[in-house]
């Protein structure tokens, strides 16, 4: 199954290479990986999305909170929780298709953020599957850049994960 | 406030620490920290010949006394060269702290002269790791350091240092911390009462029960604790590996080691059982055999400080996460008041069925009870040899060993009593770990025997030490099972590959080691004949200021008995000889 688990740590050098090396070292796999400083400057929140069966992920959580640097960590996929996926796109757009993609792109309540002659490079945020969605509409061959935040994700309600 | 470099601040916490021995060697990234020692430093320093050997040293020491093991070493070579020990110190959770010389900051990343990315190549075998990059970070630091290797599951922790950051003339205030305080590591200081609780009733309910105990009760400082619950149980008890000497061999209750070279009666009884004790220890592959096959009647409680070893391989019933020494006390107090309530708790009657079984098992193929192995009276059998060590230091001395067949006779037919007397590489295997290891041992414990059981393969893989010895005085004993063979190889490829001995022979290139042994001014000693080993043996022990080199010919043929059946065989299925299984 899939899980995101959003971790708070050290904002050290060197921490971020720990998160990762754990998981290559042991064999986990990690689908998608976002890292950003938060509002206190010292920590970090990382947010990293896997699969595995409950062991699995029973396994990385353990290992993950024994790292030295990892403050706190959740299990996002646990709780009702808000994720997000941030998607740049650019894709061919000639001629009558241009009226197609806008339509599209509006159904997905997307944004055109940069026009050319032939191109358009479009904005999209959402859970994973709707970038999945809108990238399934576009006509095949006429996409010629992705560029995706990976997941980042906050729990619904009254929680927090924090010092 | 007392100003101090960077070179001076490490050379005054180490003292703070109380560290008894620098394990290290010099190197142009170090030399101002060399320097600082040098000038005014109270700890001395060990030289060894290799990097390796000074982390497997400073390991030993640290297994030998509790304390945590200090290693320096330079930048490039000198830190990969300590890589296997630190990686083999990781995989037993020995407390180390390892100070590794960097180029200086402003050329990392510039494939400098001697600039290897030690954070990066440590990283998966070390507890933690720092890179200092403001000297006066030095004493925070180094007191993270030391209390992060020494506490919760023990472990490395490395600190990697630029050179400019112990510059002898850019001085710092200097104020050692008392204490750390860290947000993002508490280790867990009790076990959970209700899971606790839980565990005791469980144990009083058992039938047919064991305790596992591992390599955690001996670092945990528990092994007074471990053996006042199992005699006030009534249960049979096994070691692992990691663990002989957690609790007393010579006891009745103890089964012997258990696992791929474990006793037939503690395979037994651990397979049999409805009720498991595991307390810091980790069902290692060695130890389960195939995990689905695994125990299969048992419930099984877990005790251990880190939560990741409880659940990995083999499911725990009642997992407990804790200090293995705070939960067997609030356990044996558990037992104790369920045991007023309801007298009577064991099931006796069940226990003394359970122990007659566990004593058909000892007379049937008991290691120490049984005739284990065959001798013709003239050629010397491995077994007796660690018999008569045993006879010999009376069965108090500090055993270290490499790895192969002489490991794991010595783990088999040493006696251990007490903890912290059998070192050797139980996770990671390292062959030559033994010869620093012993080396290390000595130096922490000066008058007491100390003895390296190795075969002629693994010796060769640290022998330089031997220098080392003479110039720290360190009269250690090495016991050198010379079977000719990488021994455990040959074995495996005698069972498994038609006894196509690919590459476990030396052909006629095995040096002399008396000779060798004497050149290095110590003493050698061969031995061939099986009326000869006692005297030597004793000769030996008694050149208390004298490294000797036993080189003692042993039976070439031998193999380590039993042997789990693999792959897919359960804990009761071994091999007890060349001709004989279980099942
Ligand atoms: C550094 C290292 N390399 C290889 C091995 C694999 N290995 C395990 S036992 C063994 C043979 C050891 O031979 P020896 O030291 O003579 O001991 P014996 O088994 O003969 O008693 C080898 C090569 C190892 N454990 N460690
Ligand atoms: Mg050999």
């Amino acid at each position: 199954m899939r899980r995101i688990i959003s971790i708070l740590m050290e904002n050290e050098p060197g921490a971020l290479s720990r998160v990762v090396g754990l998981f290559s070292q042991r064999g986990y796999n990690i689908d998608t990986l976002n890292v950003a400083a938060t509002e206190d400057p010292t920590l970090s929140r990382l947010t990293v999305t896997t699969v595995g069966d409950d062991r699995v992920i029973e396994q990385i959580t353990k290992q993950l909170n024994k790292l030295v640097d990892v403050v706190k960590l959740v299990d996002l996929s646990e709780g009702t929780h808000v994720e997000r996926d941030l998607m740049l796109v650019k894709v061919r757009a000639e001629g009558s298709v241009r009226d197609e993609i806008r339509r599209i792109t509006e159904i997905f309540r997307g944004q055109i953020v940069d026009v050319g002659p032939q191109v358009f490079t479009i904005q999209l945020t959402g859970a994973a599957e709707k970038l999945d969605a809108f990238l399934a509409s576009m006509e095949e061959g006429s996409i010629l850049e992705v560029v995706r935040s990976g997941v980042v994700g906050i729990s619904r309600g009254e929680k927090v994960l924090r010092l | 406030m007392e100003m101090l470099s960077g070179g001076e601040m490490i050379a005054r916490a180490l003292e703070l620490e109380n560290v008894e021995y620098i394990f290290g060697y010099p190197g142009g990234a170090v030399l101002h920290i060399y320097d600082a020692l040098y000038k005014d430093c109270k700890v001395p320093h060990v030289l060894v010949r290799h990097e390796q050997a000074a982390t497997h040293a400073a390991d030993a020491y640290a297994r030998a006394t509790g304390k945590a093991g200090v290693v320096l070493v330079t930048s490039g070579p000198g830190a990969t060269n300590a890589v296997t020990g630190i990686a083999t110190a990781y995989m037993d959770s020995i407390p180390m702290v390892v100070f590794s010389g960097q180029v200086q900051s402003h050329l990392i990343g510039e494939d400098a002269f001697q600039e290897t990315d030690m954070l990066g190549i440590s990283r998966p075998v070390v507890k933690h790791s720092f890179q200092v990059r403001h000297a006066e970070e030095l004493p925070l630091i180094i007191k993270k350091a030391f209390h992060i290797a020494t506490t919760g599951r023990p472990g490395p922790v490395v600190i990697d240092i630029p050179k400019d950051m112990t510059k002898p003339d850019e001085k710092f205030p200097f104020k050692y911390p008392e204490s750390v305080d860290m947000r993002s590591y508490s280790p867990i200081q009790r076990g959970h009462a209700g899971q606790i609780k839980k565990a005791a009733k469980l144990l009083l309910s058992a039938k047919r029960p064991v305790i596992y105990a591992g390599g955690g009760v001996i670092l945990g400082g528990a092994s007074e604790l471990l053996t006042g619950l199992a005699q006030e149980l009534n249960f049979p008890v096994t070691n692992t590996l990691m663990g002989l000497g957690a609790y007393p061999a010579t006891d009745r209750q103890f089964l012997g080691m258990l696992g791929m070279h474990g006793f037939y009666e503690a395979n037994m009884a651990m397979h049999h059982s409805d009720v498991i004790l595991a307390v810091g220890a980790r069902f290692d592959d060695r130890v389960t055999n195939t995990v689905s096959k695994f125990c299969p009647g048992a419930k099984i409680i877990h005790i251990d400080i880190d939560p990741t070893s409880i659940s990995k391989t083999v499911n725990a019933d009642v997992p407990i996460v804790g200090p293995v020494q705070t939960v067997l006390v609030d356990m044996l107090a558990q037992v104790k008041t369920l045991r007023k309530k309801d007298k009577s708790l064991p099931d006796s009657q069940a226990l003394d069925r359970w122990w007659g079984q566990i004593d058909e098992w000892r007379d049937k193929h008991g290691l120490w009870t049984a005739d284990r192995f065959g001798t013709d009276g003239e050629q010397i059998m491995p077994q007796q040899v660690i018999q008569s060590l045993y006879r010999v230091t009376k069965g108090d001395a500090y055993i270290t060993s490499d790895v192969g067949q002489h490991q794991m006779f010595a783990a088999q037919y040493y006696k251990f009593d007490k903890p912290h007397r059998w070192i050797n590489s139980g996770g990671l295997g390292t062959m030559g770990f033994g010869l620093p290891a012993a080396m290390g041992v000595k130096l922490a414990h000066p008058d007491a025997d100390v003895a390296c059981v190795t075969g002629e393969g693994s010796i060769q893989m640290n022998i330089q030490e031997l220098s080392t010895c003479t110039q720290y005085n360190t009269p250690i004993k090495i016991i050198n099972l010379r079977n000719n063979y990488l021994g455990m190889v040959k074995q495996w490829q005698d069972m498994q590959y038609e006894g196509r001995h690919a590459m476990s022979t030396y052909e006629d290139s095995l040096p002399d080691f008396v000779k060798l042994a004497e050149a290095y001014g110590h003493v050698g000693m061969q031995v061939t004949k099986l009326e000869d080993l006692d005297a030597a043996m004793e000769k030996a022990f008694a050149m208390k200021d004298k490294l000797v080199f036993l080189d003692i010919f042993i039976d070439p043929t031998e193999h380590v008995y039993p042997m789990h059946v693999a792959p897919n065989g359960a804990m009761k299925d071994m091999w007890l000889n060349k001709h004989e299984r279980t099942s």
